[in-house]
């Protein structure tokens, strides 16, 4: 192998002027995490209202919630932000697009309703399958109680069905952040991208991946490790994974 | 709102689209659908085998690729293959691979990881039994794997394979971030050199999800069809 090694190259400052190139790649990482906040907020908002729609018994509730996941679920993930990034503001008004366009920080809050929207499927899915999962006594005593069907659902079935999919939402909230460098494509500077610069400017092409590889690592393993706690913290008395 | 909609632009790049874009994203899917499945049945396996080193290589493999974005692992990809074929080759200089390659070779690795968990739930789904049973008859391992446990993993698992395949076919897209011409790096270039970024991305968004809706539903109704009632 004839690639010239230089791990120093961290150390040495970054031609924008913004100190090393190592602040570079954390500078892509706060912004990774801060979009996969935004996002996955945005995700759970939806997908809960979704999920929840469609496990109702009303037709048309059930009807909307599967065309939500149908439409965000069958387009690759760069296809939907270009829709939101560059197709969106052309069919608006063109006095709103022209004010969407020059919003700053645009790709920011684009890749965070855009990945938000797609992962809210996502949530739904699983919180369908959640609801679906309890035992039927459980809405019916609560409508024999006198519980409204929002109450029910507020206080009987939701903090069940949240709890026991607490696992698959973990790794929905790792997709989120993975998801994140898509969006790169509409010029959001996150960790993949900030390191794809970084080889683009000094030509240490594996040094550059190499750390943003172990940051990912990282990420990754701090979020499994909470949300193990959260799981322990939130678990079911009388499940298996209960105390 | 769709005053200057212009389906003419979408006309004229049909050919080009479909010809150019298509066939690679459709070859690129199946092909890498292909290397993942077996390689990521061979990482089942040895995760499954009971040699602790064996199984935890592939652990570690599954859980690294799983904790890595694709479009990171594409870059990895494309700037580490010339220097891999070098090494294999003991040519001079990194080899030049094309983008096709490149990409096959990173999708390949890259589901083999998401393909092996498939696999591993699907092989942990045939009864202790079986494999018990095809033992008694004096099966060797190889054997018990080839004509009893994985054929029936395989159909077990076969709607959530071809659901895995339907994401890698949307995931496809991301080789957008090498310039490739694929279905949606045709429609992008047209976009760009027309100046039609509406007609063209809507397109796209049209046909992906044409398609994606279409294979799931197929795998609705397979997975009617072939379920085992026990």
């Amino acid at each position: 192998m004839n690639y010239h090694w230089n791990w120093g190259i961290f150390f040495e400052p970054n031609p924008m002027g913004t100190g090393t190139y190592l602040d570079m790649l954390l500078s892509g990482l706060v912004l990774t995490l801060k979009t996969a906040v935004l996002a996955w907020i945005i995700a759970l908002v939806f997908g809960s209202i979704v999920g929840v729609m469609r496990t109702l018994p009303s037709k048309a509730a059930g009807w909307f919630g599967f065309c939500w996941v149908e439409f965000f679920r069958n387009m690759p993930l760069l296809v939907q932000l270009f829709l939101w990034y560059f197709v969106l503001p052309e069919l608006l008004p063109k006095s709103t697009g022209t004010w969407l366009k020059q919003l700053p920080n645009a790709p920011f809050w684009t890749a965070a309703i855009g990945i938000g929207f797609f992962m809210s499927a996502r949530v739904a899915i699983q919180l369908q399958a959640g609801i679906g999962s309890l035992p039927r006594g459980q809405k019916m005593a609560a409508t024999a109680l006198g519980l409204t069907t929002f109450q029910g659902y507020r206080y009987i079935l939701l903090p069940m069905a949240f709890r026991i999919i607490l696992p698959p939402l973990t790794s929905e909230f790792l997709n989120t952040i993975k998801n994140t460098a898509v969006a790169i494509t509409i010029g959001l500077l996150e960790l993949t991208g900030q390191a794809r610069s970084m080889q683009e400017f000094s030509f240490q092409v594996f040094e550059a991946f190499t750390a943003a590889t172990l940051l990912y690592l990282l990420v990754n393993a701090v979020v499994v490790t909470a949300m193990r706690f959260l799981e322990r913290w939130v678990a079911i008395p009388g499940y298996i994974t209960g105390k | 709102m769709f005053s200057n909609f212009d389906f003419g632009v979408i006309i004229r790049a049909l050919p080009y689209l479909f010809y150019e874009g298509m066939t690679f994203t459709l070859m690129l899917t199946g092909l890498a659908a292909l290397g993942g499945l077996v390689f990521g049945t061979a990482i089942a396996l040895m995760r499954l085998s009971g040699y602790k080193t064996l199984g935890r290589i592939a652990g570690v493999y599954v859980d690294f690729m799983r904790s890595l974005p694709l479009v990171l692992v594409i870059f990895w990809f494309y700037f580490l293959v010339p220097y891999i074929g070098q090494w294999l080759t003991g040519a001079l200089r990194p080899i030049s691979v094309g983008a096709f390659a490149s990409s096959l070779i990173t999708f390949i690795m890259f589901e083999a990881a998401y393909f092996s968990e498939i696999m591993r739930a699907g092989i942990q789904s045939i009864s202790r039994g079986q494999p018990a049973a095809a033992n008694a008859l004096g099966l060797t391992y190889a054997q018990t794997m080839r004509y009893v446990v994985l054929p029936q993993a395989f159909r077990n698992m076969l709607p959530v394979l071809i659901t895995q395949t339907i994401v890698l076919f949307q995931d496809t897209s991301l080789v957008y971030v090498l310039s490739i011409t694929d279905f949606l790096g045709a429609a992008s270039k047209v976009a760009q050199r027309d100046g039609r970024l509406v007609e063209m991305y809507l397109f796209a968004a049209v046909v992906y999800f044409t398609i994606s809706c279409i294979a799931s539903f197929g795998v609705r109704r397979l997975q009617a069809r072939i379920a085992i009632i026990r």
